[in-house]
């Protein structure tokens, strides 16, 4: 008998929860006493990327510090939708700032604590891709070259989605937007431009600098849990599908940020002082298309002419991120 | 105004604010039928057993005690089962079926190493049935009635019990002393078996004992003869009574080289019979195409590997004295084998006839009540024959044939026995819906290739009635039963819990559903049924 010595969990870690696991294997999303630190009742839209991807952040971030969290947040979505006054839906201590300079506040945040010898306190600074890549670009590259104990977080939905769905630097080409609109010869937005906003980090050679999904919460959770041991500026950019600004259907937010980093689209890595240090590798490829067709937002590179030269310049980089991060596992290369 | 400097209204939790308004839909958690059990002819919950195997040593007896909840052949059926669950299996679509089938034969085994019993768990109801025939409708439908607390004989013309089991199956895919144990477990629980007691005419057996009910399961057990013109010289068997003759230790000479004429597991088995008692050459003539072939892919397989040979689209035309005439045949348009009238020669010292059986009714000759139609009885949806208190199943009934049906023939008409015993109406089974492949998310499940029971080497096959195909290792066996995506059932993975952006999932703890949906916050975005892996959540419009 050829005994089978793989151990087989059913699902292993691709779960939120997994009964056959033992709990320290679990999430902390699957805990019952998980703080819920983005509360019900907020306003964002039906099946809401950011707020499953700021809960998932800082429930995780809380677990690993003992609940010893304050928060820094930018202007938009996040916290139009969760804080018109009177009411909040946070359950943390938790400032707004402007739409620019939530890592200065949060930079301010860290040194008021270490002025008062608060060690046990950490920070954490959140924005979304308007507020971290474009406007707050500047106090965010300082709060890295300082080297400030906190964890900035950009939450990217690839857009100015509070303010009805204007083009970002974050916005993936050919992508449809108010400002962007599909005319002409180049519809959507105009390729080469934009930013990558970790490689950015990366270059200010911070402590740490990770990547991650709404689709998958092992890896998210670990990249947390993994920042709040460190010290120093940390950045972890969270790419968080926006219904509404992308076109997809509610119940596809999950299902579109796993095909971002299935297709290549969106690389999920690690970083420790300007080094990449490791991946998290495609698990089924699938070509670019299969993202795209899901998001109204690239539904006229479907219409008539379809274009194909594109979807093909997409793939292309796709392909590049494959090739740059090393995206493919080299057994499943080789077969 | 006891507020801070320039506050004037007092900080408020979101909670207030009841988003479920907006939703249009709402996310009901279902339990749909899994297409094994759809599929499974005895009516096992297979995905429910497999549930309590995959906590591996400490749920095994569970997941036996599951099985035995509708079959109490657990080893027996593990082996000789023709599986119809992983032919329906999902995960066949993703890789390869789970090896339903070996997790049950491990159970079953474990069950017998571990000497697990099952009881009667009701008070007496002190009603009497007789069940005639010893065969898996017989036995079945005994140990359904007796654990229902009824008093149940068995009376079967054989000296032994397990009918086809025992005499119509090889020792090599059964081993005799599985039966046997797990026969005994039946007999355990009070049932009074009366071998070699024939019973000839079933109207005087009730009125002479005075039973209550009965249930008639003899079989088909008289082999099907062809109109085969045959010479004085010919050395014709038929398979049905070889099988027989074998299981009681006897060894017919069957000569060098053996014909084997028919299309059907009977056909194999006779073949693989006939290689270990010594044939060189064991030749399966039958009539269509191995497509066309009634036994089954893994039985044609086996017998291949063990050297049997197979003529397609042949038909005997004459048989005498070690020479066959057989003529080719061609399929038609309807795939119909016609004949070619191309004859040639075939030697064989021995020709095994396996073309089918029928029943022998002659039991109910004296009740007239009892339709008999084409060699079958009719029964109602009851399973009852036109006489009340007396019904029929297995292979009596009209309908598919093989071990399975006939203990899942014997769970149900236990059922509708003893629901007529007790007056009450008849209890039909509830239509579940399946869960097909689409609905699940298969991305959550781990990468599983299957794994496959080792067989015996063939060289030893042929000399040898030892058990062909092994049984798995415990590692292996909780492996496949991990393998299960338990479809159209929530299995405890917490990605409702976890998914929700609203935390409108709430996790109540405990076994079973451990969810529920906060209606005051779900938006009804559909995630938590998007991302179930089993599709055990659907979204239902709101009403208005």
């Amino acid at each position: 008998m050829p005994a089978q010595q793989v151990k087989l969990y059913q699902i292993g870690t691709f779960a939120v929860g997994n009964r056959l696991l033992d709990a320290e294997q679990r999430t902390v999303q699957a805990r019952m006493d998980r703080s819920n630190s983005l509360t019900s009742g907020h306003r964002a839209c039906r099946g809401c990327g950011e707020a499953l991807g700021a809960r998932y952040v800082l429930d995780a971030a809380m677990r690993a510090t003992g609940g010893q969290i304050v928060a820094a947040n930018a202007t938009g979505c996040l916290e139009v939708f969760s804080t018109p006054y009177p009411e909040t839906s946070w359950q943390l201590p938790w400032l707004h700032s402007l739409f620019g300079n939530s890592p200065a506040v949060a930079s301010g945040m860290a040194a008021a604590l270490r002025a008062q010898g608060r060690r046990d306190v950490r920070v954490v600074g959140q924005a979304g891709d308007g507020g971290a890549v474009d406007i707050g670009l500047g106090c965010l590259s300082g709060m890295f070259e300082r080297d400030d104990d906190v964890l900035f977080v950009c939450y990217d939905n690839e857009g100015y989605m509070n303010t009805g769905v204007q083009r970002s630097g974050a916005t993936p080409p050919g992508a449809r937007t108010a400002t962007t609109r599909p005319l002409g010869a180049q519809p959507g937005n105009a390729f080469g431009q934009g930013k990558s906003l970790p490689l950015i980090a990366m270059a200010h050679e911070i402590p740490y600098v990770a990547t991650a999904t709404v689709a998958d919460l092992h890896d998210l959770e670990a990249k947390v849990e993994h920042a709040m041991t460190l010290h120093g500026a940390r950045y972890l950019h969270v790419l968080v599908p926006c219904p509404l600004g992308w076109g997809s259907a509610s119940e596809d937010t999950v299902r579109v940020a796993r095909l971002a980093k299935e297709t290549g689209i969106f690389p999920v890595f690690e970083a420790e002082h300007g080094e990449l240090t490791s991946v998290s590798r495609i698990r089924q490829r699938r070509p670019v298309e299969d993202y795209l067709i899901l998001q109204s937002r690239f539904a006229h590179l479907f219409g008539e002419p379809r274009r194909d030269d594109i979807i093909a310049r997409i793939q292309q980089q796709a392909d590049r991120n494959i090739e740059r991060f090393g995206l493919l596992d080299p057994r499943a290369q080789e077969a | 105004m006891d507020e801070p400097f320039a506050i004037t209204l007092d900080v408020g939790s979101s909670r207030a604010n009841k988003t479920g308004s907006w939703r249009t839909e709402r996310p009901v958690y279902v339990d749909l039928l899994p297409p094994c059990s759809g599929a499974c002819p005895a009516g096992e919950d297979v995905r429910e057993w497999l549930y309590e195997a995959e906590d591996g040593a400490a749920g095994y007896e569970r997941a036996w005690r599951r099985i035995m909840a509708a079959n109490p052949f657990p080893a027996t059926m593990g082996r000789v089962c023709y599986h119809p669950c992983e032919s329906s299996c999902n995960r066949g679509q993703l890789d390869e079926a789970v090896g339903i089938n070996s997790i049950e034969r491990f159970l079953g085994d474990e069950a017998l190493r571990q000497g697990w019993t099952v009881g009667v768990d009701v008070p007496a109801t002190g009603r009497t049935v007789l069940v005639v025939g010893a065969g898996p409708c017989g036995l079945a439908a005994a140990y359904h009635l007796a654990r229902s607390g009824h008093t149940v004989t068995i009376r079967d013309a054989g000296p032994m019990a397990g009918g086809m089991m025992r005499f119509g199956i090889p020792a090599y895919r059964l081993p005799r002393d599985v039966l046997d144990r797990e026969v005994a477990r039946i007999v355990a629980l009070g049932v009074r078996l009366e071998l070699d007691t024939k019973v000839d005419d079933l109207d005087a057996a009730l009125r002479r004992d005075g039973f209550d009910a009965a249930f008639l399961a003899v079989g088909a057990q008289v082999g099907r003869r062809a109109h085969l013109p045959a010479g004085s010289a010919a050395h014709v068997l038929e398979a049905i009574t070889m099988l027989h003759d074998v299981a009681e230790g006897e060894r017919p000479l069957l000569g060098r080289r053996v014909a084997i004429y028919g299309g059907g597991n009977t056909a194999i088995d006779a073949a693989r019979t006939a290689r270990r008692l010594g044939a060189e050459e064991a030749v399966i003539i039958y009539r269509r195409t191995r497509e066309r072939m009634p036994a089954h892919d893994s039985e044609v397989r086996e017998a291949e590997d063990e050297g049997v040979l197979f003529r397609w689209l042949s038909t005997i035309k004459h048989v005498d004295g070690g020479v066959m005439r057989v003529e080719k045949m061609e399929l038609d348009d309807t795939g119909f084998p016609q004949p070619t009238g191309e004859i040639e020669e075939l030697a064989a010292d021995s020709l095994i006839l396996a073309l089918g059986q029928d029943t022998d009714l002659s039991l109910l000759d004296a009740m007239g009540d009892v339709e008999v139609r084409d060699g079958a009885v009719e029964v109602d949806a009851t399973m009852m024959t036109g006489r009340p208190g007396v019904f029929a199943g297995g292979d009596v009934v009209p309908g598919e044939r093989s071990v399975t049906v006939g203990i899942g023939h014997g769970r149900r008409a236990a059922a509708y026995i003893d629901a007529w015993l007790a007056g009450l109406p008849d209890r039909s089974e509830e239509v579940r819906r399946t869960a097909p492949f689409e609905r699940l998310n298969t991305w959550y499940f781990s990468e599983a290739p299957r794994s496959h029971r080792a067989q015996l080497e063939a060289a030893r096959r042929e000399s040898t009635f030892d058990e062909v195909t092994h049984g798995l290792a415990p590692d292996t066996a909780l492996y496949e039963a991990r393998r299960c995506m338990s479809c159209g059932s929530c299995f405890s993975c917490d990605n409702c819990y976890g998914v929700c952006p609203d935390n409108a999932v709430l996790k109540i703890g405990g076994p079973g559903h451990g969810y529920e949906i906060d209606l005051d916050y779900c938006k009804g975005c559909g995630l938590c049924a998007a991302e179930c892996p089993a599709g055990a959540i659907e979204m239902v419009p709101e009403q208005y």
